[in-house]
C-alpha cells in the first residue's frame, strides 16, 4: 500500500502535465476548427523560457520564491507574444481553406519553431528544480509527498473547472460558444470573431506553455520536447475526442496510467504506451471517448 | 515528344555530372533517394492524404539493410529487394489501420507512428545500436567485391537507372484506373463508394506502394552513407519529404525528383552559412502553400460533398 | 411485367422518433419505371436509401433477385447491380466528362490494374458511346464542374448507367433543372433505359413528369404507402389529390 500512493501521485501529476499539453490543442480545435500541428512547440517554448528565467533567478541569487512567479510569467509571456502573432498571420489565413492547407501551414510552423528554439536556447538541456525544492514535502502517515506534485494536480483541476466556468458563465464564454456553434451567424450579429479567435488561440498557447513551464522542475527541457509533446497531446486529444475538454482530462489520466504501467513492465517501451492506448481506443471508438463526427459543443 | 527529349537530356546531365564535379556524386545519390521517398508521399497527396511521418519507412528499410547485411547477406541486389519488401510489409501493417482516416487525423497518426518508430530505434540499444546507429558495409555487386569508391559509383548509376525505371512504372500506375481512383477519393469519396469501389483497398495499395518507394530511398541512403541512425525516422526528415512532395504534386513523377535535387543542392550550399535548415524548409513550405496558384493538384479544393 | 427485381418486406425505420418507414412492403418489377411521390419530409428518400443500403431498417428485409441485401453496405449493393443517381449530382468535378465516365466503367470492371491506362481505346470508345446515348457527347472534354446544372444531372445519371445496373435509383432527376430542359432530360433517360432494359425507381416532385413517364406510381405518406397504381388512377384518387398534389 505504501508504494501505491506515491505511484498514484506520480501518475496524477504526470497526467496533470499531459493534460496541460493537450487541453490547449483540443480547445483550439473546438473554437477555430484548426488542429495546430505546431502546438507541442508552445509547450517546449514555455519550458525553455521558464527554465531560462528560473536559472537566471537562481544564478543572480534573487529571491528563490520568484521562480514560481517566473514559471507562471513565462507562460503568459509566450501566450501574449506568440498567440496573437501566429493566429492573425498564419492560422487566420487557413480559415475556409481545405484541411490539407491547414496541415501543411501548421507543419511548416512546427519546423520553423523547432529551429527557432534551437537557435535561441541552444542544444543543451535545461533544468532547475528550485520551485519544487522550495515547496518541500509533507509526510502523512509515514509517506512522504512532494507538495509540488500536489500543486500540479490542483492546478490541473482548477483549469478544468475554470474552463467550464469561463465557457458557461462569462460573457467571453458565451461569445465563444456562439462562434463555435455558427461562425457566420455570430459574425452577422456583430460579434468580433477575430478577437474571439485570437483569444481562444492565445488561451491554448498559454495552457501549453504553462504545462511546459510547470514541467521544468520535474523533467527539465531538452531539444525534441516539442515533437514528443505534440504527438502525445494529439494522442490525448484523440482518445478524449477532439474538442472535448473533460475528455482530454480523462484521456490524460489514461495515458499517464499507460505510461506508468509500461515503465513498470517494459521500460524501453514507455514511449509506445500512449500510442498503444490510443490505438485501442480508436479501434473501438474512432472519434475518441467523447467525440463524434459533429462534436461541436464545448 | 518534346517532354521525353527534355527528360532524356535531364537524365543525361545527371549521369555526366559527377565526372565533371566528383563531389556531386554523393549529393546526387542522396537526392535521388529522397526523391523516391518524396514520390511516395506525393502519391498519397493525390488522394488528399498528407503523411507527415513517411520517413519511418525510409528508416525501416535502411535499418533493414543494416540488419540483413549484419546477418550475412552481402549481395547488393538482394539487400535492396529485402529491405524494400520489409518497408512494404510495415506499410501494409501501418496502412491497414491508418487509411481508415482522412485529413488531419491521417496526418497526425502518421506523425505519431513515425515518432514511435524513432523512439524504438533510439532506445532499443541492444538491437538497433541506439543513437549510435548501425554500420552498413559495402556489399558485393553481382558477386564482385568492390572498393568503396567503385561501389559508390555503381550505387549512383544504379540509382539513376532505378529512378528512370521505377519512375516510369509509377507514372503508369498514376495513369491506371487504380491511380485515377486515388484522385477520385479526394474529389468525391462518396461517389466512389457508390460506384462499388472499395476505397479502403485502393488507399491501402497506394500506401504500401508509397512505403516501398520510401524504402527504396532508405536503402539507397543506407548504402550511400554507410551508416543508419535513428534520425532517419525523425519527424523533421518527414517534413523535408513533404516539402519535396508538394513540388512533386505539381510536377508529377519528375517533379518529385527535380524537387529533391533542388532541395538537396540548396541544403548543401546553405549548410555552409547556416544551421537552420528546418527553418528554411518550414518557411519555404508555408511560402509555397500561400503563394502558389490554386492549381496544385486540386489539393486546395474543398472536398467532401455530402450526398443525402 | 415479370418477376420482381426488388422486394421489400415489412420495413421499419425510425429517425429520432419519426417513423420514416412503418411496416412498408413493396415490389419493383423488372422493366418497370416506378415513380415515388409524396409530400416533403414523408421519407421518400429514405426508401431510396433503404434500397442502396445507406439506411439499415430496424426490422424487415430487402431482397434483390431473391437474395437478401438488408444490412449490406452501399458498396456491396452497388456491386450487385443497383446504381444510384443523386439529387445533387455527385461527380468528380475537376475531371472531364469522359474521364468521369471512364472511371465509372473501370469501377464496373477493370479497376484492379496498375499497368494498363484508364483511358484505353476500348474504354474511351465505350464511354463516348454512352455519352452519345444520353446526349453529352459534345461536352465530353469539358471539366464536369463547368457544365450547366441539367447536364451535370445527366452526367450523374450517365455515370450510374455506366455501371450497367439491373436497377437504377434516381433521386429527383428533374429537380434543379429548368422546365425547358426537363423533358429533354427525361427523354434521353428513358431512351437509354429502354435500350438497356434497366428497371428504374425514381423519387419525383414534378407531377407532369410522373404522369408522362411512369408506368406505376407509389404514393408515400407518413412512412407508409398510401396508394399505388397506374398514374391515371392515382391522379384521380381524391386522397392523393388532397395530400400530395395539393388540390382540394
Amino acid at each position: 500500500m505504501n508504494a501505491i500512493i506515491p505511484l498514484a501521485l506520480d501518475t496524477l501529476s504526470s497526467a496533470a502535465l499531459i493534460f496541460f499539453a493537450a487541453v490547449g490543442l483540443t480547445l483550439v480545435f473546438n473554437v477555430l476548427r484548426v488542429l495546430n500541428v505546431a502546438h507541442g512547440s508552445f509547450y517546449s517554448i514555455g519550458a525553455y523560457v521558464g527554465a531560462s528565467l528560473c536559472l537566471f533567478i537562481v544564478s543572480r541569487q534573487l529571491n528563490p520564491y520568484l521562480s514560481f512567479v517566473a514559471l507562471l510569467f513565462s507562460a503568459v509571456l509566450v501566450a501574449v507574444i506568440l498567440g496573437p502573432l501566429i493566429e492573425s498571420t498564419l492560422i487566420r489565413w487557413t480559415y475556409g481553406k481545405s484541411e490539407a492547407v491547414q496541415i501543411l501551414i501548421t507543419f511548416g510552423l512546427f519546423l520553423i519553431l523547432e529551429d527557432v528554439q534551437r537557435i535561441v536556447f541552444g542544444v543543451q538541456s535545461l533544468y532547475e528544480d528550485a520551485p519544487m525544492r522550495l515547496m518541500g514535502s509533507t509526510a502523512i502517515g509515514g509517506i512522504v509527498y512532494l507538495n509540488y506534485q500536489i500543486a500540479l494536480i490542483a492546478m490541473a483541476v482548477l483549469v478544468v473547472i475554470g474552463l467550464r466556468l469561463l465557457i458557461k458563465h462569462t460573457r467571453y464564454g458565451r461569445l465563444i460558444t456562439a462562434v463555435v456553434f455558427d461562425r457566420e451567424m455570430a459574425q452577422s450579429i456583430g460579434i468580433d470573431t477575430n478577437r474571439i479567435f485570437i483569444l481562444a488561440f492565445s488561451l491554448g498557447v498559454f495552457l501549453a506553455a504553462l504545462g511546459g513551464a510547470l514541467a521544468v522542475p520535474t523533467s527539465g527541457v531538452a531539444p525534441g520536447l516539442g515533437a514528443d509533446t505534440m504527438v502525445l497531446a494529439f494522442a490525448v486529444a484523440a482518445i478524449g475526442g477532439l474538442g472535448q475538454i473533460e475528455g482530454a482530462a480523462l484521456a490524460a489520466l489514461i495515458v499517464a496510467l499507460a505510461r506508468v504501467l509500461a515503465i513498470y513492465f517494459a521500460p524501453s517501451l514507455d514511449a509506445v504506451a500512449p500510442y498503444a492506448a490510443m490505438l485501442i481506443v480508436l479501434l473501438a471508438r474512432p472519434y475518441g471517448l467523447f467525440g463524434s463526427i459533429t462534436a461541436r459543443r464545448i | 515528344m518534346i517532354r521525353t527529349l527534355i527528360f532524356a537530356l535531364g537524365v543525361l546531365a545527371l549521369v555526366v555530372a559527377p565526372t565533371v564535379a566528383p563531389w556531386l556524386e554523393f549529393v546526387l545519390t542522396i537526392a535521388i533517394a529522397k526523391g523516391f521517398a518524396a514520390l511516395g508521399v506525393a502519391i498519397l497527396l493525390r488522394a488528399g492524404l498528407i503523411s507527415i511521418g513517411h520517413a519511418m519507412f525510409f528508416a525501416i528499410s535502411a535499418y533493414g539493410v543494416a540488419f540483413f547485411a549484419g546477418s550475412g547477406i552481402s549481395d547488393f541486389g538482394i539487400l535492396l529487394v529485402l529491405s524494400v519488401v520489409v518497408a512494404g510489409l510495415a506499410g501494409a501493417v501501418v496502412g491497414a489501420f491508418l487509411v481508415r482516416y482522412r485529413a488531419i487525423f491521417f496526418a497526425m497518426l502518421n506523425l505519431a507512428v513515425s515518432m514511435v518508430f524513432y523512439a524504438l530505434f533510439a532506445k532499443l540499444y541492444g538491437i538497433t545500436g541506439g543513437t549510435d546507429g548501425m554500420p552498413v558495409p559495402v556489399p558485393h555487386v553481382f558477386g564482385l567485391v568492390l572498393s568503396e569508391p567503385a561501389f559508390k559509383n555503381v550505387l549512383f548509376y544504379g540509382s539513376v537507372a532505378l529512378m528512370v525505371l521505377v519512375g516510369f512504372l509509377v507514372h503508369r500506375y498514376l495513369d491506371s484506373p487504380l491511380g485515377h481512383a486515388l484522385s477520385a477519393v479526394h474529389a468525391n469519396e462518396v461517389r466512389l463508394e457508390y460506384l462499388g469501389v472499395p476505397v479502403w483497398a485502393v488507399l491501402l495499395v497506394a500506401y504500401v506502394l508509397s512505403a516501398m518507394l520510401a524504402g527504396i530511398g532508405g536503402a539507397i541512403s543506407a548504402f550511400a552513407i554507410g551508416r543508419v541512425v535513428p534520425d532517419f525516422a525523425f519527424w523533421t526528415a518527414s517534413g523535408h519529404l513533404v516539402l519535396v512532395a508538394v513540388f512533386g504534386g505539381i510536377g508529377g513523377v519528375p517533379g518529385a525528383f527535380i524537387g529533391a535535387l533542388f532541395l538537396e543542392l540548396l541544403h548543401t550550399k546553405a549548410a555552409a552559412y547556416t544551421d537552420a535548415w528546418n527553418l528554411i524548409v518550414g518557411a519555404t513550405l508555408i511560402a509555397v502553400i500561400m503563394f502558389l496558384p490554386k492549381g496544385l493538384y486540386g489539393l486546395f479544393s474543398r472536398s467532401g460533398v455530402s450526398a443525402q | 411485367m415479370s418477376a420482381p427485381i426488388l422486394q421489400a418486406r415489412d420495413l421499419h425505420v425510425e429517425f429520432s422518433g419519426v417513423r420514416a418507414a412503418d411496416g412498408v412492403s413493396l415490389d419493383i418489377n423488372e422493366g418497370e419505371f416506378l415513380a415515388v411521390i409524396g409530400p416533403n419530409g414523408s421519407g421518400k428518400t429514405t426508401l431510396l436509401n433503404l434500397c442502396t443500403g445507406y439506411v439499415r431498417p430496424r426490422s424487415g428485409s430487402v431482397l434483390l433477385d431473391g437474395h437478401a441485401i438488408t444490412g449490406l453496405t452501399p458498396r456491396a449493393i452497388t456491386r450487385r447491380g443497383v446504381a444510384r443517381a443523386f439529387q445533387i449530382p455527385q461527380l468528380f468535378s475537376d475531371q472531364s466528362v469522359v474521364d468521369n465516365m471512364m472511371l465509372a466503367l473501370a469501377a464496373k470492371d477493370g479497376l484492379w490494374t496498375m499497368v494498363r491506362p484508364l483511358g484505353s481505346r476500348a474504354r474511351r470508345d465505350e464511354a463516348i458511346a454512352l455519352l452519345d446515348l444520353i446526349g453529352l457527347r459534345d461536352d465530353r472534354n469539358r471539366a464536369s464542374r463547368t457544365l450547366p446544372e441539367g447536364h451535370r444531372k445527366l452526367l450523374d445519371i450517365a455515370v450510374a448507367l455506366a455501371l450497367k445496373p439491373r436497377l437504377l435509383l434516381l433521386d429527383e432527376p428533374t429537380s434543379g433543372v429548368s422546365t425547358l430542359e426537363r423533358f429533354s432530360l427525361m427523354e434521353a433517360l428513358m431512351s437509354a433505359l429502354r435500350q438497356r432494359s434497366i428497371t428504374a425507381l425514381f423519387v419525383e416532385h414534378d407531377m407532369d413528369v410522373v404522369a408522362r413517364y411512369a408506368n406505376r406510381v407509389l404514393v408515400w405518406n407518413a412512412g407508409t404507402i398510401m396508394a399505388q397504381g397506374h398514374p391515371n388512377e392515382i391522379f384521380k384518387d381524391e386522397r392523393v389529390l388532397k395530400n400530395v398534389v395539393g388540390v382540394a
